[in-house]
């Protein structure tokens, strides 16, 4: 599904951050990313969501050869991608269900077509009765969950969740957790960055890959 | 979806309609809305102006030029050797015979030597003066009058007589006219160019003010085309406002001028006026290009947004 092969990547002509990144995600596979602050976690996402080039190396999604895709293959692959962002990124002249409707808006589908589905999403993560309001009124959480089902919505192939746990209490982290678990199950590969230990330690049998002095390490 | 809900939330009928499903995703207050239909409205005002000007002068233009080809006129100096009178009267009956010639009338010679009143003044004795005598032919314009035969005979009848068609009057009003209409258009051109830069300032400005939410829309799989579409239908609305306001307060000028030349009609200035300028007023055809103005304000608004969020999306990557 991914292939990262001698990918790395420098700002400029600064030193390389990531370098030598050597991967694959398959599908239907979790994997959780970690590492320590600034160690380039979210410059991978990024890497991961077509939103940076890397500087050399190849990186093959879906497929295709990154590098090759125009804009409009760029799209078509993000409508494949569910995304949660650390802060969120929530439209705050937006409701709720219009932040979360958003990914089925873009690709012109009706109002009607994928109405019930958003309620439904929405209530299935516990925003059923705040789904008229703006995310200036959502607590951290709440806007958590509403960013989580805006990244669910469209059935992505792939998930990735920067720090989805991270503006959550512990309990409702397990619950998101096991929500991905699920959902992997069901097909979707799961990216998953955290820098939370004792979350990866709860889900055992996830594939590990740490980030760490500009390189990767995968514990499978 | 998985079975069990994180939360559930209380049973209800939800009602999503409340709200406009499909808000803007592009917010109102992140354009500088307010200013751009002030500048639309303006602009529009103005174009409307050049536009219904052009129209006016075009009208006024026609007016003059029928006026002035149904008449021709015929003078004779008088000369110590001839006898004015029967010289008038001859090439009275030669030019009532001309093909297309409607009616002849010889002025008198003291309707003649009034015509020199406003030069000479009043109370001048004009007896021993030459005065030529005029003769004015009013023409029907169908079959055409063949002012070369007809100039031939009046010169066989006196010598001293002379034709003007006013053809050279004509031509020099057409031309005026003609480079009056060419000013205003390019007045237009000029206003409309104004317009599309300052719709052009205004997109980039909005580009700037939304780039999060444009990031936003690219990562949940939006294409240029769509992101740009936003953009369009924000500013074709303001546009739309702005070119309504401009083109209603045109339309309001020029009826006011009409209602006002209708009003000044009998006066004598009124008269000079409605000589120049016809009746004022614009008519349908004047009226329609405001109302297209106006639409093409809101069509270059939106069309001027649309381009520019699309190359610029494109060219970011």
């Amino acid at each position: 599904m991914v292939r990262f092969e001698n990918v790395g990547l420098r700002y400029g002509m600064g030193p390389e951050v990531l370098q030598d990144l050597n991967f694959a995600i398959g599908p239907g596979s979790f994997q959780f990313l970690t590492g320590p602050s600034g160690a380039g976690k979210t410059t991978l996402m990024r890497l991961l969501l077509l939103s940076l080039r890397p500087t050399r190396g190849l990186i093959s999604i879906f497929g295709q050869d990154a590098s090759a895709l125009e804009k409009d293959a760029i799209t078509a692959i993000r409508r494949r991608i569910g995304v949660v962002f650390q802060d969120f990124r929530l439209l705050d002249h937006l409701t709720t269900y219009e932040n979360v409707a958003l990914p089925l808006r873009v690709q012109n589908k009706s109002e009607a077509e994928y109405r019930d589905e958003v309620i439904e999403l929405l209530r299935w993560v516990g925003l059923g009765d705040r789904m008229r309001v703006y995310p200036e009124v959502l607590s951290g959480g709440e806007k958590q969950r509403a960013a989580i089902a805006r990244a669910l919505i469209v059935r992505p192939e792939l998930l990735l969740a920067d720090e989805p746990t991270g503006n959550v209490d512990p309990t409702m982290a397990r619950r998101i957790i096991r929500l991905f678990v699920e959902l992997q199950r069901s097909g979707t590969s799961v990216v998953v960055a955290t820098h939370d230990l004792g979350l990866m330690d709860q889900f055992d049998g996830a594939r590990r890959l740490v980030l760490g002095d500009n390189r990767l390490h995968i514990y499978d | 979806m998985p079975a069990e809900p994180i939360q559930r939330s209380p049973a209800q009928t939800v009602n999503v309609k409340d709200r406009a499903a499909e808000a803007p995703l592009v917010p109102a207050s992140s354009i500088a809305g307010r200013t751009l239909i002030i500048v639309v409205a303006i602009m529009t005002f103005l174009a409307s102006l050049a536009a219904g000007g052009a129209v006016l002068i075009g009208q006024a233009s026609r007016e003059w030029r029928s006026t002035v080809s149904r008449e021709a006129t015929i003078q004779i100096k008088p000369s110590p050797s001839r006898d004015m009178e029967s010289d008038v009267a001859r090439t009275v009956q030669a030019a009532k015979a001309m093909p297309g010639v409607a009616d002849v009338r010889a002025m008198t010679k003291r309707e003649s030597e009034l015509l020199l009143e406003p030069w000479l003044g009043q109370g001048v004795n004009l007896d021993e003066v030459p005065v030529p005598r005029m003769i004015v032919l009013k023409l029907a314009g169908d079959p055409p009058v063949d002012f070369d035969q007809l100039r031939r005979r009046i010169i066989e009848i006196s010598p001293n007589a002379n034709l003007d068609d006013h053809r050279i009057w004509s031509e020099r009003l057409a031309d005026m006219a003609n480079a009056l209409v060419a000013i205003a258009l390019l007045l237009l051109a000029l206003i409309v160019t104004a317009m599309a830069l300052a719709i052009s300032f205004a997109t980039h400005g909005a580009m700037a003010g939304n780039r999060e939410i444009i990031e936003v829309l690219h990562f949940v799989g939006a294409s240029d085309r769509f992101i740009s579409k936003q953009f369009q239908r924000r500013f074709v609305w303001l546009g739309l406002r702005g070119g309504l306001i401009g083109a209603g307060m045109a339309s309001l000028v020029f009826l006011s001028a009409g209602l006002l030349s209708r009003r000044l009609a009998a006066t004598p200035s009124g008269e000079q006026l409605e000589a120049l300028f016809g009746s004022f007023s614009i008519g349908w055809l004047g009226y329609s290009a405001i109302a297209l103005i106006a639409i093409l304000s809101a069509a270059l608004s939106g069309q001027t947004s649309r381009m520019i969020v699309f190359r610029r999306l494109r060219r970011l990557g």
